[in-house]
């Protein structure tokens, strides 16, 4: 085990160690995006429109259980009539190498604004999720999610 | 890809008419991010499922564009309010160009 | 409330006999002729159901001695409150005088005197015992016995059997409902073998299978006790995959679950449940946070942190119970219920004084029988130690004082990482250290022993993550146990400060310097939660080194500087 070390990188050492990083098949040395590239995605689609809190229910783990398959569940409370309903959902992660993780569209088909589906996450961050409504109004919720290196239970 | 993308899908086959459905769907594939690299150093090149899409006698229910921080044998679930009898397709569609299809029968009443 | 008087009435005359030193002038008889059977199991029965609840046995089916925490500290909102109290606080908040049983069963300091006054607590066969005789009193048709988990590991006959031994115990005990965290560390498939055969049922609603986001078990239970009906939900802990080895339950997602849980109880409620029971693993903090968010549970019966209160905390319409670990107590929870609600709830923590208590004979013939293949293995004498070796305490344990001894001795390493379990048993001074002593402190399904190279840098973060796991201001971001404990290495913690800058002053021990961040160091660890870890089970590595040294003496560890509490 000792001989094979050198070869790894840093965070892979560190999952060789009791206490195993979760996520670190995602290459270490990119660069992440930040706020800032998640704010320019949002203005590329939305410009500088307000936007409200509110109506977005996002269900995420506090903790990550493994870095490569977080699940995620959003839920957007609407009557999903023609006349009102969710156009458009966006998940963005501020703490991966590309800021983009989803984009939902739905329709008034669907009853109810709800979508789960399964994320990586290279590392603790915050997650923000956009709705835009079918009158052109967005909302924004946002969720910390922990990706920690685990072990030592109790 | 060493196995073609297999898509499974779950779907009740009735419901009561203004009943909300769950429609829960996985297909398998490897959604390689284009952000590791390989043995020697060279970045693996990008390909993942990037759409999703469902619809009902030919009518657009619901889609998915998935990006690259999806997770491998993605998953995807959404909810449908039933209200006639009719016919699911669901799409997915590779970096590739390739499409994989699935059909759902589903019986209103 | 009666219980708290009437146990404090029963031990007033031992308590007023102590001195501060808590060995009194007439030592153990004169307590144990104040301290009786009767007096442990007198509760003035009220309304139509009774709960008996334990947790965190951790496999113990014999009587042992489990010193409490002297530092436990509570974080954020927790900060100052119950259960994170230790010694002449937590006395002064339960009213308890030192020196007494209670301040024996419940608080660290004086425990070498009062253990030797007072005994050894728990064994399955006394806690059987105070199980029948409440179900003799009520009635077992009011009775309902639950089980918070961490039930099927923790010793060494549990290891071999594979949790089958603890399995028939509880099913003689006739068990209605548990749910579980280490539980899962024998594995998926053997879980749901056992599942599939006890006589009891395996609640937990947090719990889904990775592919389809599918329950795994059975979220909750309904029980008719008294004419009511009692809905258990059950909690697994929702770290479980992060806190143990998720390659042994590959397929499964845990989780707090709130909404889910929220549904639960509604279901419950509308299929005419007057009481609604949450019993859970989610550990004490995590479960007073739940018990703000999620409406109408009205007891939450808490694991997994250990944490023993003679009182019951309330949030809102919920009162929270704590139990305690390793069979000292049994809680019992006499509910009355008015117009198809909770009217009213009396409490008692029963100390389990295996001096005091009957061992049931049935019980007794078959823990006996459990333990006969192994008895003379575990009997057997490996060193004795001068101190006093016990492992509870948010930095370190004396006992993991050994283990990290035992590494860094067997395994000729610089430093040494012992992971911060809650769980086995400790030894007074002067004892023998059999293969029981260190089988309880090491039976795990993940024990090889590694030895590898890390860097200063690797070691700084791997405290500072593991420190986020135990003193993140939000008990839902935390996870797992207590602090990892380091041989060969201090370092001072603020605990009040944010994740990557708690940890400073990393010192190599032996050569007094700062660590080097850059600079690799050989380190020993167990308990790994990675698949394919390699090197010898940690309790040979502790074998050897005891057998070695023959007499262990543990030196007070002031290696670990605390602020910021």
């Amino acid at each position: 085990m000792q001989t094979q070390l050198s070869t790894l990188s840093r965070r892979d050492a560190v999952k060789a160690a009791a206490w195993a990083l979760a996520a670190a098949a995602i290459a270490p040395k990119l660069a992440f995006a930040d706020e800032k590239a998640v704010a320019a995605e949002i203005k590329k689609l939305y410009g500088d429109k307000p936007m409200a809190s509110g109506k977005i229910k996002l269900d995420v783990p506090e903790i990550a259980e493994n870095g490569l398959v977080v699940p995620i569940n959003v839920e957007i409370e609407s009557p999903m009539t023609e006349a009102d309903y969710v156009k458009a959902v966006h998940v963005f992660a501020e703490g991966n190498p590309q800021p983009g993780v989803v984009s939902y569209q739905f329709t008034p088909a669907c009853g109810k604004a709800s979508a789960a589906t399964r994320m990586r996450l290279a590392q603790t961050q915050d997650i923000i999720c956009i709705a835009e409504m079918s009158n052109g109004a967005l909302h924004t919720a946002k969720a910390n999610i922990k990706v920690t290196i685990g072990g030592c239970g109790g | 890809m060493t196995t073609k993308p297999t898509p499974r899908v779950r779907v009740p086959a009735k419901a009561a008419a203004g009943e909300m459905i769950e429609i829960k769907t996985l297909i398998s594939h490897e959604m390689e991010s284009g952000q590791r690299k390989d043995a020697e150093g060279k970045t693996i090149p990008r390909k993942i499922i990037n759409k999703f899409s469902a619809s009902f006698n030919g009518k657009p229910v619901f889609s998915a564009d998935w990006y690259s921080a999806i997770s491998a044998n993605p998953y995807q679930s959404f909810f449908f309010k039933a209200t006639e009898s009719g016919e699911f397709t669901f799409i997915w569609k590779d970096d590739d160009g390739s499409e994989y299809t699935a059909k759902n029968k589903l019986t209103v009443g | 409330m009666i219980s708290r008087r009437d146990f404090l009435q029963a031990t007033a005359v031992a308590a007023a006999l102590t001195t501060t030193s808590g060995l009194g002038p007439l030592g153990r008889a004169a307590a144990q002729q104040t301290l009786s059977q009767a007096d442990i199991l007198r509760f003035e029965p009220q309304g139509q159901v009774t709960i008996l609840h334990v947790a965190d046995i951790h496999a113990q089916l014999m009587p042992l001695q489990f010193r409490e925490p002297a530092v436990n500290l509570g974080i954020g909102e927790a900060k100052g409150l119950p259960p994170h109290l230790t010694d002449a606080a937590f006395r002064e908040h339960f009213k308890i005088a030192a020196g007494s049983a209670d301040a024996f069963a419940l608080t660290s300091d004086d425990f070498v005197s009062l253990a030797r006054n007072y005994g050894r607590m728990g064994g399955l066969d006394r806690i059987a015992t105070l199980v029948k005789a409440v179900r003799a009193e009520r009635g077992a048709d009011k009775v309902l016995l639950l089980d918070g988990g961490d039930t099927w590991q923790g010793s060494w006959s549990s290891l071999q059997t594979k949790g089958q031994d603890m399995v028939e115990v509880m099913s003689a005990l006739k068990l209605d409902a548990m749910t579980s965290h280490w539980e899962f560390t024998l594995g998926a498939e053997r879980v749901k073998e056992i599942v599939e055969a006890a006589p009891f049922a395996f609640l937990a609603q947090n719990i889904r299978d990775k592919e389809w986001n599918e329950p795994v078990f059975p979220p909750r239970k309904v029980f008719e006790k008294g004419g009511v009906k009692v809905a258990v939900i059950g909690q697994a802990l929702p770290r479980t995959a992060v806190a143990n080895p998720r390659w042994m339950f590959p397929d499964w997602e845990f989780g707090i679950r709130e909404d889910e849980l929220q549904k639960q109880v509604e279901e419950a409620r509308a299929e005419g449940a007057a009481i609604v029971v949450l019993l859970s693993h989610d550990g004490f903090d995590v479960d007073r946070k739940l018990a703000s968010r999620v409406k109408g549970i009205d007891v939450i019966l808490t694991a997994h942190t250990h944490d023993a209160m003679p009182g019951l905390i309330r949030v809102g319409q919920t009162a929270l119970v704590a139990s305690g670990s390793h069979g000292k107590f049994v809680s019992r929870l006499d509910i009355a219920v008015k117009d198809g609600k909770v009217a009213d709830i009396r409490f008692k923590l029963m100390p389990v004084f295996a001096d005091a208590i009957a061992p049931d004979p049935e019980m007794a013939a078959l823990v006996t029988k459990l333990r006969a293949p192994y008895a003379a293995e575990l009997a057997k004498e490996i060193g004795r130690t001068e101190s006093l070796l016990y492992r509870r305490g948010n930095f370190n344990g004396s006992f993991d004082d050994l283990i990290c001894d035992a590494m860094l001795s067997q395994r000729d390493a610089e430093i040494a990482l012992s992971p911060g379990f809650r769980w086995g048993g400790s030894l007074l001074p002067d004892e023998a250290i059999t293969w029981e002593a260190i089988s309880n402190a090491t039976a795990i399904t993940y024990p090889n022993c590694y030895r590898m190279e890390m860097t200063g840098a690797q070691l700084k973060e791997i405290l500072e993550d593991v420190a986020d796991n135990i003193f993140h201001p939000d008990p839902y971001f935390q996870g797992g146990g207590d602090m990892v404990r380091i041989g060969g290495m201090g370092y001072a913690i603020d605990v009040g400060k944010p994740m990557g800058s708690r940890i400073s002053g990393l010192t190599h021990l032996k050569s007094g310097k700062p660590i080097d961040a850059s600079r690799k160091y050989v380190v020993a660890g167990w308990a790994s939660v990675n698949e394919g870890t390699q090197g010898p089970p940690i309790w040979d590595v502790v074998r050897d080194h005891v057998a070695a040294t023959k007499t262990i003496i543990i030196k007070p560890n002031d290696a670990v500087k605390v602020s910021g509490a």
